[in-house]
């Protein structure tokens, strides 16, 4: 279907580009920037005026929660809330149940979403058969599979061995390894920061170093190996630091950081909001300017929701039984503009991270809106104001510490391969 | 935020932690707990009074207690409430009714106050974020986080032998990190304006950045204790020697158990209080413990007085 996209202010990071000009699909794909090509007959027309146009959303970390824990969310649901958050690329982690560790599961996974007609879904498989990290899964077939890249999720790999051996068959073929950074043994039974809230509230706390000594490593067997590592939710300064400097020594290694942690400290912690029970646990005042530097500066490549629906009732627990998790794809993009908005940062600058960084992490190219590249699309209203309920979400879980919060930013139209996914009703 | 233990007009809802409690109300229960006491100095309270005539109180125990249960019980039926004790031992993630459903059939069953005890941090401000606006909870312990009645008991022991807390150097001694007594002492303490606390532990039994809680650190029994006026004592659970944070009893015993020695270097008038339950020769010398400066029966039969203070404050029902 042909659609021309006039009227709006179109944003592409990747192409540098933020103008008032029009966008021209045909068959899928962008037809054109700015001017129609020639003979270009359009059968719709979205007129965004007032709206901005950028290239589709692309997340790190969506919990799908398929297969095994349909009570949390179904991906009818959470690619329905991805969509409305115009995410137009996601990457699900393998800790579902059974974990994706197999060829048919990953194919079954891909195949139901592609029915879908929504976001493309891109899985992270598990590196260790099970997550269980002792033995190695099919990297090669699972690739071939559909996945993009290795990781634990938050498995623990205490087996160093197992680690090293892991990272070094993943950079035999160029595969990406996707890690977490904690140490199981300090993080062991804790909830929060080991911190000044942890301390009040008297929660099991889990210290920066199980972050650092963790990342220390994975740095070093990215070294050792080759591999191409990929540091997921970074969470503290020490951390950062660590980042930056492996990345100044050279070494192949990228990095994110959860939305969550970029607004949010241990301090929302307050009367032990179970909302705020997140992992990794939102860190100190300090952690969390660390971690807008380092978004900066460009040690944090992309940021990611770490969408984790939760049911209700595992919410409605004391602090250290709840559930940890938040639902997140419907709040990335106003989370977003806050951010920028708060470092006064152009919105350029600030979809980048959302955008072409991440695509660059999946290896896709992908988050631009280059013609002939796919017409993955989100439009939205920047000023637009709502405010998070458990009714304004599409998301299965309702759970987030910006519930009951006005938020500005709201998606309009979410096209994927040319097709209209999502528009919005209000 | 709002304070979750204080209604619109800032009157006690809840008794959840001594943090964020108003010096005015914290006094306000000491001094009605003192009217409980039909003579302050020898402790005999006063018979019953029917403040609480015609309100179910239920002691909802998910951790086991002896003391704490029994004086709860004992205050609550001194006031002429109906009592009822369930002790539900194990915690809410084990197979059956969450937490908040047994809250819910409670409810159901017409409480009026309850009394919660659970092992896990935050179990009692879920608890009074959940119940309906007429029902009130007491904290009587959640994980490491709280234990109100019994810091309000101990400040309540204070300030009987010592009158004042504006002059006072108290020194809080052993597992600090694992204890909900030592966070609501400090926070007691400090509201209550006692110019020095201090807190004496190996580092291993100390939560990272105690002393943003308004105390001073010390590592060593000699320096900790010079010239304090009051010793709190804290338990020391076996299990702490398995998580590789002590090595043995008897070390700990050597270094920081509080012997006639140790307590010399304290004041010469200085008291000495336990929450309950000791471990002779472990955290305490059985001569310090029956000694001259050991008030810790008093304690005991202070904390009654004390609960029926809270309780009857909670009922808002004036004498």
């Amino acid at each position: 279907m042909n659609i021309h996209v006039k009227n709006g202010r179109l944003i592409d990071p990747g192409n540098d580009i933020d103008a008032l000009l029009d966008v021209f699909i045909a068959d899928g794909r962008i037809a054109a920037i700015g001017k129609a090509p020639a003979g270009f007959v359009a059968e719709e027309v979205i007129d965004a005026a007032g709206l901005i146009v950028a290239p589709g959303l692309i997340e790190l970390a969506a919990r799908l929660r398929e297969p095994g824990f349909e009570y949390m969310a179904t991906l009818e649901s959470e690619m329905d809330a991805a969509v409305a958050g115009g995410i137009t690329s996601l990457a699900c982690p393998p800790d579902t149940d059974p974990p994706l560790d197999e060829p048919g599961l990953v194919e079954m996974l891909k195949h139901r979403a592609k029915n879908l007609h929504q976001a493309k879904l891109y899985p992270v498989a598990a590196l260790t058969a099970a997550l269980r990290g002792k033995e190695l899964t099919e990297m090669a077939e699972l690739v071939e599979a559909g996945c993009i890249a290795f990781s634990q999720a938050d498995e623990p790999l205490t087996d160093t061995r197992v680690l090293y051996r892991a990272m070094q068959y993943a950079a035999t073929f160029g595969f990406s390894v996707w890690l977490r950074p904690q140490d199981s043994f300090l993080a062991k039974d804790g909830v929060a920061h080991d911190g000044e809230v942890a301390t009040r509230c008297g929660l099991p706390a889990i210290p920066v170093c199980a972050e650092t000594i963790a990342l220390a490593t994975m740095l070093s067997l990215a070294r050792e190996t080759g591999a191409k590592l990929h540091v997921c939710r970074v969470s503290s300064a020490a951390g950062v630091d660590m980042v930056r400097e492996a990345k100044r020594q050279g070494l192949y290694v990228t990095c994110d950081v959860s939305i969550n942690h970029v607004h949010l400290s241990e301090m929302d912690i307050g009367y032990f909001d179970p909302n705020c029970r997140l992992n990794p646990p939102l860190r100190s005042l300090r952690d969390r300017a660390a971690l807008r530097a380092g978004l900066l500066d460009g040690t944090i490549d992309a940021i990611c929701t770490n969408h984790a629906p939760v049911d209700e009732d595992a919410k409605q627990l004391p602090f250290a039984e709840a559930e940890s998790g938040a639902t997140g794809v419907e709040l990335l993009l106003p989370l977003l503009l806050k951010w920028a908005q708060q470092e006064k940062i152009s919105l350029s600058d600030a979809l980048a991270r959302v955008t072409m960084h991440p695509a660059r992490v999946l290896g896709l190219d992908a988050g631009h809106l280059s013609a002939g590249a796919a017409a993955d699309i989100c439009i939205f209203d920047a000023e637009a104001c709502w405010r998070v309920e458990p009714s304004t979400l599409k998301s299965q879980g309702k759970n987030t510490p910006f519930i009951g919060q006005e938020i500005q930013g709201r998606v309009r139209y979410t096209l994927v391969e040319g097709h209209i996914v999502y528009q919005s009703q209000d | 935020m709002n304070n979750p233990q204080l209604n619109r007009h800032g009157e006690l809802q809840h008794l959840l932690t001594t943090e964020g409690l108003p010096v005015s109300i914290m006094l306000d229960i000491l001094d009605r707990a003192s009217t409980f006491l039909d003579d302050a100095e020898s402790g005999r309270e006063i018979r019953k009074v029917p403040l609480l005539h015609g309100k179910s109180v239920f002691n909802i125990f998910f951790e086991n207690s002896t003391r704490t249960r029994t004086t709860f019980e004992i205050a609550a039926k001194r006031l002429s409430a109906d009592v009822v004790n369930l002790n539900i031992g194990s915690s809410s993630t084990s197979k059956g009714e969450t937490l908040l459903d047994t809250v819910d059939n409670l409810c159901a069953m017409h409480a009026d106050m309850f009394v919660v005890r659970h092992s896990q941090s935050g179990a009692a401000h879920l608890i009074a974020r959940h119940v309906a606006p007429e029902i009130h909870v007491i904290n009587a312990g959640d994980g490491r986080h709280a234990h109100p009645t019994q810091a309000l008991l101990d400040m309540f022991t204070i300030r009987h032998y010592k009158k004042e807390f504006h002059n006072l150097r108290v020194a809080i001694v052993g597992d600090v990190l694992h204890s909900r007594v030592a966070r609501s002492q400090i926070h007691a303490l400090t509201t209550l304006g006692v110019p020095e606390v201090r807190v004496i532990a190996p580092k291993t039994l100390l939560p990272t950045a105690v002393e943003n809680l308004g105390v001073q650190v010390y590592h060593d029994m000699a320096l900790g204790l010079k010239d304090v006026d009051v010793v709190l004592m804290l338990r020391l659970q076996n299990e702490r020697m398995q998580g590789a944070l002590l090595p043995s009893g008897q070390e700990y015993f050597k270094n920081y158990g509080l012997t006639e020695e140790k307590l010399s270097f304290a004041r010469s008038d200085a008291i000495v209080m336990h929450p309950g339950p000791m471990n002779r020769g472990i955290e305490i010398d059985s001569c310090v413990a029956d000694g001259s400066q050991s008030v810790i029966l008093s304690q005991v039969t202070f904390g009654i007085a004390v609960r029926m203070a809270v309780m009857s404050i909670l009922a808002g029902k004036n004498r």
